[in-house]
């Protein structure tokens, strides 16, 4: 009998980053889905000069970096759809290629690839671009009627049919009384970033990930949690403030980030809250109507005192036995 | 350093590239980060400095030898404010426009850590000429390291260069000015990239200089494996 040994571990696991990836682009694709059918074709325009030019863009980095090449692992894929999502419909092409360079030279390469980012690469770029361009970014559209978007096609791709109109966070920032209700909210039926809008779509993808083990839930729901907080003490209505704008969004997909989030339970929840407590300030007693990005960047670069904070003691380690080791 | 002579000429360049006070050295980038928002205001901070510079090496050169070892900064600080507030008055006769430009900036030369440290380091310890072409070498690499940052922090956030305006990055061109530019944020963006950049410069021109000095044979020959192969092999 011929037996074969080997040295531990046994056990192949195919959890790899490219698995990974494409799991959060799956979870990605119905809000992507539902963005289409209210906006048009422009969306989809929109994305994919994204996605292609962050893959280029991380070809050509590693290429000139003498780097191995990494664009098979998928995460350009997803910084590209993520940073796209963060945009209006009626974003300028050239606009969105300089997010993608913002995103993948400096936020990503320029510190060493995937992994060694400090911050989330998209919502570095969406922040550089909405502080450069606030015309071309606060230039929030909707349609005229759903699914009027996409009946006639020339002016689908170019986003002509699309009506100028404020975000919710907007109308409430200026005390508008026409609000949309809960259910354009939760649909998607209303003027934001093109992947924002449909809550239902996002939360869908959400547990999608929570369910395949990617992400864990502490995050999204302490996210939810501090702005909650915020909202009720300054007496607005939570729920509005938790279906509009872009929370639901950053809390499941970009405040989750492996690479810039915390490692450790507690950790998540400090991390979360703390970019829900941020998130519901910049709202309410800010100069922004919106404040989601801006939290997740400062939480993102805090995350490795957090980390430092509540990393666990070790099985008979602690304070006790390091001193009577000494 | 201290022990290899150091020619005149090397002494003026070193300042520009291998020891440039902002991107080497890492000195005075407060005015660096806070002026660099046009080319012309870094050209204008830059000469200010450079004879502000330049005044206070000769002096203190001149002066090394009296002044007393324990008050040595602060001597070095009235002097060095002295030039300033005659750069200061000059300015404010002659280029009022750049003067309300740089603004605070200029009688902040005083506590600027490039003139201290070239007063230091360099002028307490050497005679006058080698500091003088030490003050223009530090001076010229400050002037330039704020030109280069005003210039690309004017093209791309302003649309313009030295006032000039270039149509293709203006509103109604290829692309937009770039806001952030010219925003604190991109000071530091445009900061750190110019440090990087320099560092795989100087990086590249050690290995060469290292490289011609291994040419003079190692001297080990004997018993080397690769000797065969060396092209410096002895005889």
């Amino acid at each position: 009998m011929n037996l074969k040994v080997s040295s531990s571990p046994h056990i192949r696991a195919f959890g790899t980053t490219g698995r990974v990836m494409l799991n959060v682009i799956a979870a990605l694709i119905p809000a992507l889905g539902v963005s289409t059918y209210f906006f048009g074709l422009r969306v989809l325009v929109v994305v994919s000069v994204t996605i292609a030019s962050c893959v280029i863009f991380e070809y050509i980095s590693r290429k000139i970096m003498k780097r191995d090449n990494t664009i098979t692992d998928l995460s350009a894929v997803v910084t590209g759809l993520l940073l796209a999502f963060t945009l209006s419909p009626a974003t300028p092409l050239w606009i969105c290629v300089l997010g993608a360079f913002v995103a993948i030279v400096v936020a990503k390469q320029m510190f060493g690839g995937i992994g060694n980012n400090f911050v989330n690469p998209a919502i570095l770029a969406r922040i550089v671009l909405a502080v450069s361009f606030p015309v071309q970014i606060g230039s929030w559209k909707i349609a005229s009627a759903p699914g009027a978007a996409l009946s006639n096609f020339a002016d689908s791709v170019s986003g002509a049919d699309l009506i100028s109109s404020a975000t919710p966070l907007g109308m409430l920032a200026s005390g508008s009384t026409e609000l949309p209700t809960y259910l354009e909210l939760f649909l998607g039926n209303r003027a934001g970033s093109l992947g924002e809008v449909s809550v239902i779509a996002l939360l869908l993808g959400g547990i999608y990930l929570i369910a395949r083990g990617l992400i864990k839930i502490w995050i999204p729901i302490s996210f939810c949690i501090g702005t909650v907080i915020i909202v009720l003490l300054s007496g607005g209505d939570p729920m509005y403030h938790l279906i509009s704008g872009g929370l639901i969004l950053g809390a499941f997909f970009m405040a989750t980030d492996y690479v810039t989030s915390p490692l450790t339970n507690p950790g998540k929840i400090i991390f979360g809250l703390g970019c829900g407590l941020i998130t519901g300030l910049i709202r309410i007693y800010g100069n922004l109507p919106e404040g989601v990005a801006f939290s997740i960047l400062i939480m993102n670069i805090v995350t490795p005192h957090i980390d430092k904070l509540t990393i666990p003691v070790p099985f008979g380690g602690g304070k006790k036995h390091a001193k009577q080791k000494a | 350093m201290s022990d290899k002579k150091l020619t005149p000429l090397k002494n003026f360049t070193k300042g520009i590239l291998a020891e440039n006070p902002v991107l080497r050295l890492v000195l005075g980038t407060c005015p660096a980060l806070a002026v660099t928002t046009t080319g012309k205001n870094g050209l204008g901070m830059g000469l200010a400095a450079t004879f502000v510079l330049l005044g206070s090496n000769i002096v203190i050169s001149l002066l090394r030898n009296v002044i007393p070892n324990k008050v040595r900064i602060p001597s070095f600080i009235v002097i060095i404010a002295g030039f300033v507030s005659i750069v200061q008055m000059l300015m404010k006769a002659y280029l009022q426009d750049l003067d309300r430009s740089l603004g605070i900036f200029i009688p902040l030369i005083v506590v600027n850590c490039i003139i201290l440290a070239r007063a230091e380091m360099f002028a307490s310890k050497n005679s006058v000429l080698p500091s003088m072409i030490d003050a223009l070498g530090m001076g010229a690499g400050f002037t330039a390291a704020l030109v280069l940052m005003g210039s690309i922090r004017e093209i791309l956030g302003n649309g313009s260069f030295f006032d000039l305006s270039l149509p293709v990055l203006r509103s109604g061109g290829v692309i937009e000015p770039i806001l952030i530019f010219i925003l604190p944020p991109g000071g530091f963006f445009v900061f750190g990239i110019l440090i990087a950049l320099s560092q795989k410069l100087t990086q590249k021109l050690d290995k060469n200089a290292a490289r011609k000095e291994l040419k003079i044979s190692c001297g080990m020959c004997k018993g080397c494996e690769a000797a065969d192969n060396c092209s410096e092999k002895e005889g």
